[in-house]
């Protein structure tokens, strides 16, 4: 006999089901290649309207093999945010209002690394400012990832070569992986996104750079459009000082293996487990 | 001589550093010769020879009056001065504690001479500026592309604006 208990056990049970199928996190790439190309030729067509531009939207894969991870040397920053415009300048953040994946922490020698009296508004004339160091702070690109898991949309995920990336497509804007993410480093285009046309980059990615509606939520994919092809960030080959260091975790030749093996490397807020794929090191 | 543009000349020559040419798919292994880009020298200093063949070294240490007076050495001074690593014989050259000549190209290897430890790391691409490739081609850059040889301290520099502050309306992206 079907009791009313069973029922909404299973009539819960079920529509619980549907949800995670309809919604499982590799959904993307579940969608056949062909079917894929003229998704993105419509994308390309609608950009071409709106911003009068040739926007090339990769759907490059990850690269079996490789698991990419991040290192800065926290002896050699000094603060002077050439990272944070050469990001912007990449990846198509809306410029008004401001939208910046890097944020760059000043913090004092004397406390050590202590966000509680850190600022990201320091303005001096010339940095690095005595007395204290500097700590830019963008996506951790977690192997254990707080802000995936509390996505209701499956929206968000883990690539492979470990990219915690957006389908802006799938985003409802709730936000939720806002609050579960410990590093601040996800950001919401409350607005429709101020990109003039004279700075937009053609050069994107379905998970990365491509232009965002209004009402998504965005942040550092390690520039998977450039990545993905070989090259390296754009923070990366900005940076002054040279104290930011990018490869593949699985080369045992790579910078990224060499740091971890031969320098003192720590990683944000370790007791939460999140487990950053980004290294902060001191080379001296 | 050397002269400086530090970080514009480091700017400047990260262009020619994505050209294939300069680059190094390995990391470098002691001794192997590195692509770099040119060195950073001043308009017309280069080569030393054009003035330098004409005349007869003068090995005695002493402050110069005559010329590179714009030139002020804080590069352990106390104890170093230009012959130290300028060869006097031929001036289109640098010169190791050893007595071989380097070329300027090289210098790196000069200075990898105290700064071991900077140069292991320099050859790993792990101290400096690299452009290019994380699987591939990689652009070096010199030592002096950064550090004034004769000033080697990373000057200051002015700070790109501080984000904005949050208004009303972006608190909640802002939080952290």
């Amino acid at each position: 006999m079907v009791t009313r208990r069973l029922f909404t056990k299973t009539a819960v049970g079920a529509a619980a089901g549907t949800i995670l199928t309809a919604c499982g996190p590799r959904r993307l790439y579940e969608v056949p290649r062909d079917k894929l190309k003229l998704r993105i030729a419509e994308m390309e067509r609608k950009y071409k309207e709106e911003y009068g531009k040739d926007v090339h939207v990769s759907d490059a894969g990850p690269i079996p093999g490789v698991r990419f991870a991040y290192a800065l040397d926290l002896s050699r920053c000094i603060g002077c945010r050439r990272c944070v415009y050469a990001c912007v300048g990449e990846n198509n953040q809306s410029r008004d209002p401001q939208i910046q994946w890097i944020r760059v922490f000043q913090m004092e020698k004397d406390r050590g690394v202590d966000f509680s009296h850190s600022t990201p508004y320091y303005q001096p004339a010339d940095v690095p400012q005595e007395g204290h160091f500097y700590i830019p702070v963008a996506c951790q690109q977690c192997e254990n990832p707080a802000c995936t898991k509390v996505c209701p949309t499956g929206a968000t995920w883990k690539e492979k070569d470990g990219i915690v990336v957006i389908d802006y497509d799938w985003c409802i804007g709730c936000r939720y992986c806002m609050a579960a993410c410990p590093y601040g480093a996800r950001h919401f285009n409350w607005t429709e996104p101020g990109l003039p046309v004279s700075d937009l980059n053609t050069n994107t990615h379905y998970l990365g750079n491509r232009p965002r509606p209004k009402g998504v939520v965005e942040k550092c994919t390690f520039c998977i459009q450039r990545t993905r092809a070989g090259r390296y960030p754009a923070c990366v080959e900005v940076c002054p000082v040279g104290a930011r260091k990018f490869g593949n975790l699985l080369d045992p030749k790579s910078e990224i293996r060499y740091i971890i093996e031969n320098k003192r490397v720590l990683v944000l807020k370790e007791e939460l487990n999140t487990v950053p794929r980004f290294f902060y090191f001191y080379a001296t | 001589m050397i002269f400086l543009l530090c970080l514009c000349g480091a700017l400047l020559a990260t262009n020619g550093v994505r050209s294939p040419s300069a680059a190094t798919t390995e990391t470098a292994v002691a001794g192997e010769h590195i692509e770099v880009p040119p060195p950073p020298f001043s308009d017309g200093i280069f080569p030393c020879s054009n003035c330098h063949a004409s005349m007869k070294p003068n090995r005695t240490r002493r402050q110069l009056t005559f010329m590179h007076t714009d030139i002020v050495l804080k590069h352990d001074e106390a104890h170093r001065w230009c012959l130290d690593c300028h060869d006097a014989d031929n001036r289109d050259f640098l010169h190791l504690a050893s007595g071989e000549r380097v070329s300027f190209d090289e210098s790196y290897r000069l200075c990898g001479q105290c700064h071991g430890e900077k140069y292991r790391d320099w050859r790993a691409g792990v101290h400096g500026r690299r452009v290019g490739y994380w699987n591939g081609p990689k652009g070096y850059l010199l030592c002096v592309n950064c550090h004034n040889p004769h000033q080697p301290r990373f000057k200051a520099l002015a700070p790109k604006p501080a984000p904005h502050r949050p208004t009303r309306q972006m608190t909640l992206n802002e939080g952290h």
